[in-house]
This record gives C-alpha cells, structure tokens and sequence, in this order.
C-alpha cells in the first residue's frame, strides 16, 4: 500500500512553499523506499495553515500545517508511527474553521486532483450535466430561476432572468463567456476555483450553452493568474478527450466547446462589455448599454456573462438542489457566498457560508482578528470599489441589500482588513488613483474626474481650505457617481466617501459620533 | 527569462497561426510578446495587415493594456502586488525598499538590464499579503528578508 498524501499546488499555497515542501517528500520518500502516492489538489482555503499537507488513512484525511520542506521528514515519521507532531492539525474536516461552512461551491476543492476528470466525476461531477441533457431549455433554466441564484461577480443580477433572455434572443450564434477577471484586490475565490475544481466552471458553463443554445464559450482570464490559466487549459482539454465538450457532449446531441483567453493587465477588462471589447481584440473600453450583452453581446450575437462563482454554483443546483440552494441565505440573497479574509488578518482565506453572517463574526471570531494582533480599525468590503466600514458597522449582515443600506457593498465578497495604523485619507486618495490608473478613458467623469479627486484629497490632507475642497470632492464623488457609464467611475466615490463619512479625524476634522443603527 | 531575437518571418509564422481565431488581436499580441519578449513597432504593421486592421488600431491595442511591452524588459521581471490587501500587510514599505535597491522606480529597468520592477494590482494572494511575483513564480507573506533575497537572486 503505498502512502497517499496532498499538498495544494493552488498559488496561494505555492507562493509559501508548496512545491518545496513537495519535492522533499518526493525526495524522502524515495530514499526510504517508501512507495507514495502525492497528489496536487486546489486548496482548502485555510491559508494561514498553507502549505497544508494531508494524507489519507482509514478515519479520514488527517491534516499538518503550515509546513516547510523542513518538516517534511518529521511529519512522515510522525504519520507512519502514528505519532504526535506540534504541527498536527487531526483529521481535516474537524478543524473548526472548515467545519462552520457551507460549502456548495467549494465542496471539492483541495479535495480532489484538479487534473483528473475521473476524480471529479468520483466526486459527484458531472452530475448536473447529465441531468440538463435530458431536459429542456425551459425546465433548465425554471431551475436556475428557482434557485434564486444572483451574480456572484457582485452586481448580483439574477442569473436565470438573464439566462432566459438570451434563450429566447431568436437564433443563430450564441455565446457563454465567463468573466474570470478578478481584479478585486481581497478577492481570490475564482483564483482558487478555476486552480482546484476547474471541471466544475467548464460543468457550469456548459448546462448555461445547453439552456440558452449556445455552442461556444470563452472564458477570459486575467493574466496575473497564470496558474488558473494552466488549470482550465488542462481541464478542457481533457473534458474535450473524454467527449464532456466538443460535438455532441456524452453523445447527445448538444455540442460546446470552450476557449480560454488572457488578459493583458487592465482591471476595466472584468466590466463585462470592456471583455467583451478586450474579447473581440480592441481596446477594453466601455460599451453603453443598452443594448444589454443579453440582446448584442460578444461580436453583436446574444451573449450569457456570467462570473466564474456564478458559473460554478450551477452543477450543485442542476444536481436536483434548487430548492436545497435556494433555502440557504436571507431575503433575496439565497445560497452561499465565498467570503474572501485578507489583508491584515490572522487566519485569511476563503470562508464559504450562507448569506446573513455579520462583518463582525467573519473578522473576530473566524478571521481572529489582525496578523499585526493590533486594534482592527478598518475593513473594506467589495474591492477597491467597496466601502470602508469601521467597527461601529460590524454588525451588518453579509446580504447585497444590507450593504446597500449602510452605502456599502457585497461585490465579489473581499474583506480586506486593516489595523489601527491605517491613514484613511492615504486609503481615499489611493482609490481615487486606482481609478485614474485603471479608468478605460472612454466618459469624461471617471477619466478627469478621478485625477482631480485624487488631485483634491491631497489639498485636504495638505489642510488646503478643507471645508471647501470637501464640498468638491462630494460634489466630484456625485458627477462621478451619476455621470460615469460603467461601475468603476460610478463606484470610486464610495471608498473616498465611506473613508470620509466614518474616519473624518484622518482628514483633519473633527471625529464625529457614527450613528450604528440603520 | 530566454526570448528569440526579432525576426519578421518567425513573427510572420506566428501571426499565420492565430489568425483563424476569433477576435485574435490580443491572442497575437500575446504569443509574439512570448516569443520576443516584447512587440517590436516592426510588428504593428505586420499584425495590422493580416487582421485588415489599420495600424492605428493595432497601437491603439498595444498601448492600452499594460502588460504588453514596446522595449525588451530585463532578464527579471519583479512584480511587486500595490492593491489594498498588500498595503494593509505592509506593501509599502516593501515597495519603498525594492525602489531604493535597485535604484529605480516601479516600471523601469535597473541600469544593468537585470531587473524591470512592476507594480501589479492584486495577484489573488491576499490572504498571504503582502505578495509579489519574479518571472512566473509566486511569493506570498513577502518581508524584507525574503525581499532582498529575491533581489540579490534577480540581480547577483
């Protein structure tokens, strides 16, 4: 029998020394003659326990972490007698933190060999597939409306309204195209998809093609994730060899075929008509809509946009779970959302649970509080276009409309968070230049408006008339606000305005009392 | 990192390939960039010509994405993660040294042609901040040790 042992080969783990980890078990191994099975899953997300290394035995997959090539050799002995080592963490599944989700989306991964479509299909892939073969485009997309599934790209549109409308878009060519821009910094959970359960995104997009009628499907990826671009490369490829994409999918009579595309840098290219610019190879500025890509989407034919945790929560939902998904969440957000933990946080990572749990619960309680162990002072939420919440909102709910509520946002769920050295007006001003540096140029309000709002931040923190250099910049934030065409220009007053509504002192004036209450 | 020296007809070989593609102007971008470790101006009109494009389109193209190169980058390239979750880790003053080592500011090469410093916004490696990338390779929980050591490796 030979020892079957894991250790991710997602980035994140790599970037802390997974593949180093993995050669010296190789190596150790070898020397000792000790036959090894090593597979290279995705991660848990536990990432403050990266690299993790598991290895199967008879009660479940018992866990160590974080590890370096240094341990190695000691964890092998401590597995094979037995034995205690302080880096144990007993079997995986107990470890608390993994044990309070839900996961849905993110059941397999760091559970199964992202290469290996056998594995995914041992591990119930597939599943919804084979069962939207047998059903109509109608009933497909009855289910998905059902489920009550919202985009998870963060404008949380409903995904079977936007489903239907292309179906019923007349005929001729149609496309799928999944938005694997993740440009939000904080925001890593299509990463480690795409990296650990790739066969899941290519599942989902292929029941969206069956239900819509479409036959091809491009998903674009940003190239600072080459890892995820070498997993869903691999992955087509063997889903085309093995008849799940190409002519006639498992001998049906639907075909899909998929083809990956990279980016080149620009954050605007994760707005969905600017990929669909970048897709059609121009310069990734902005379309105005209408007409909605659902109507003339990419190279003007009726075009489903869907993010890859979109994408991938439909195999779960087809798999006979639209009520089971739907029954997860509050008010009109239902199922789960894959909170992402950065920053400055003790245990960051990617927490996976229904929707309703309070800021306050994800950073203290599972995220432990900061990695500096100094006071937590501010947490941004959604990306660099989300708000910045101080402690006084902790007890908002993880819910779109909640956050809406409070002039905040869910997007993409990136909790970013920073301690009690942070200078928020430094944080305004850099939102105001991210957007300068990233605005595509195409409308007037995000292309000036964020250099003269980063312009202006800076005359009040230099204490240049700050009363009325604020007047501007709220009056900027609105023209911005309501004059932008896309969300970049519309959402980058809400982290200057947010830095300023809550943390005023950083900008000179005097604190004021923050009312908690709605 | 090892590129081909220009070469027209390789490029040409090259661009042939991908032009069945749908959409291909970045797709072929891309593989010359691979190939020659940057697009040469020599390429414009060559890439222009083969997807009926005006050559003002293809510049228009090359110069709006930021990873694609006009000059040949150094034997190195250090991406060094500028976004939100970084700078709460400490992201800045790990940029502030890499500066002042190796003598030049973020998308500029050292004198010696061994280092071109990037930033980048986000590499998905927030919950392991501050993170930087050398070539392809991934560095998370970046400190000033490990910073200079992946100096002193891009730059011996």
């Amino acid at each position: 029998m030979s020892l079957r042992v894991f250790i991710p080969r997602d980035s994140g783990a790599l970037a802390v020394g997974a593949d180093e980890a993995a050669a010296e078990l190789t190596r150790v191994a070898h020397d000792r003659h000790l036959p090894l099975d090593l597979v290279r899953p995705g991660s848990r997300g536990l990432y403050w326990l990266e690299p993790m290394l598991e290895v199967d035995t008879p009660a479940g997959r018992v866990a160590f972490g974080p590890t370096t090539a240094d341990d190695v050799a000691s964890i092998l002995d401590a597995i094979l007698s037995d034995g205690e080592h302080p880096l144990k963490l007993g079997l995986t599944e107990q470890i608390p933190w993994l044990k309070r989700q839900t996961r849905l989306t993110f059941v397999r991964c760091g559970i199964i060999d992202p290469r290996s479509i056998d594995d995914y299909r041992a591990h119930g892939g597939y599943k919804g597939l084979e069962r939207a073969l047998k059903m109509s485009s109608d009933a497909i997309i009855d289910d998905i409306v059902k489920s009550g599934l919202r985009g998870r790209g963060g404008a949380g549109f409903p995904t079977g309204t936007k489903w239907r409308t292309v179906a019923q878009a007349g005929r001729g060519q149609k496309y799928i195209c999944c938005n694997a821009d993740e440009g939000d910094s904080g925001t890593f959970a299509d990463r480690m998809l795409m990296e650990g359960d790739p066969f899941m995104v290519i599942e989902g997009m292929t029941i969206a093609g069956i239900a819509v009628g479409a036959t091809r499907g491009y998903i674009y990826i940003r190239s600072e994730y080459p890892h995820a671009v070498e997993a869903m490369n691999a992955a087509i490829e063997a889903a085309r060899r093995t008849g799940y994409l190409g002519d006639h999918i498992c001998h049906s009579t639907d075909s899909f075929d998929i083809e990956v595309r990279v980016g080149a840098g620009a954050y605007i290219c994760g707005e969905e008509t600017s990929m669909l610019e970048s897709l059609e190879g121009k310069r990734g500025t902005v379309r105005a809509k209408p007409p909605l890509p659902a109507h003339k989407g990419l190279f003007g034919r009726p075009t489903v946009i869907n993010n890859v945790l979109t994408f991938s929560a439909v195999p779960y939902i087809l798999d006979g779970g639209a009520q089971a998904y739907a029954d997860c969440g509050m008010g009109r957000s239902r199922g789960t959302k894959p909170i992402q933990l950065g920053g400055n946080i003790r245990h960051g990572g990617l927490f996976e649970v229904a929707f309703g749990i309070t800021l306050g619960e994800l950073i203290d309680d599972i995220g432990g509080g900061t990695l500096s162990g100094r006071p937590v002072r501010a947490v941004q939420v959604g990306g660099p276009l989300g708000a910045y919440f101080p402690r006084a909102l902790f007890d908002t709910p993880f819910d779109y409309e909640a956050f809406a509520a409070r002039s905040g946002m869910v997007g993409h769920g990136g909790v970013v968070v920073f301690d009690d050295t942070v200078d928020m007006a430094k944080q305004a001003r850099f939102a105001m230049e991210f957007c300068a540096i990233e605005s595509c140029g195409k409308c007037t309000p995000c292309r000036i408006g964020s250099t003269r709002g980063a312009e202006t931040v800076d005359k009040i923190i230099a204490g240049d008339r700050p009363a009325a250099n604020i007047a501007v910049l709220e009056d900027l934030c609105n023209t911005m606000k309501f004059g932008s065409l896309c969300a970049l220009g519309g959402l980058a007053p809400i982290p200057v305005l947010s830095a300023l509504a809550h943390f005023p002192e950083d900008f000179g004036l005097a604190p004021r009392r923050l009312q908690a209450a709605e | 990192m090892q590129n081909e020296p220009w070469d027209p007809t390789r490029a040409a070989e090259i661009i042939a390939g991908l032009t069945h593609k749908e959409g291909p102007t970045l797709v072929i971008l891309h593989a010359l960039q691979e190939a020659f470790g940057h697009v040469p101006a020599a390429a414009e009109p060559m890439v222009a010509q083969a997807l009926n494009l005006s050559r003002a389109e293809v510049h228009g193209v090359l110069t709006f994405y930021p990873d694609f190169r006009r000059t040949p980058p150094g034997r190195h390239v250090l991406k060094l993660c500028r976004a939100e979750a970084c700078q709460a880790a400490g992201g800045d003053a790990l940029a502030a040294r890499a500066e002042t080592r190796l003598g030049v500011t973020f998308g500029a090469t050292t004198a010696d042609g061994a280092v071109t410093l990037e930033p980048t916004y986000c590499l998905g490696l927030c919950a392991t901040a501050p993170a930087a990338m050398l070539n392809e390779r991934v560095i998370g929980r970046l400190d000033a040790g490990k910073l200079d050591a992946l100096l002193t490796e891009a730059q011996p």
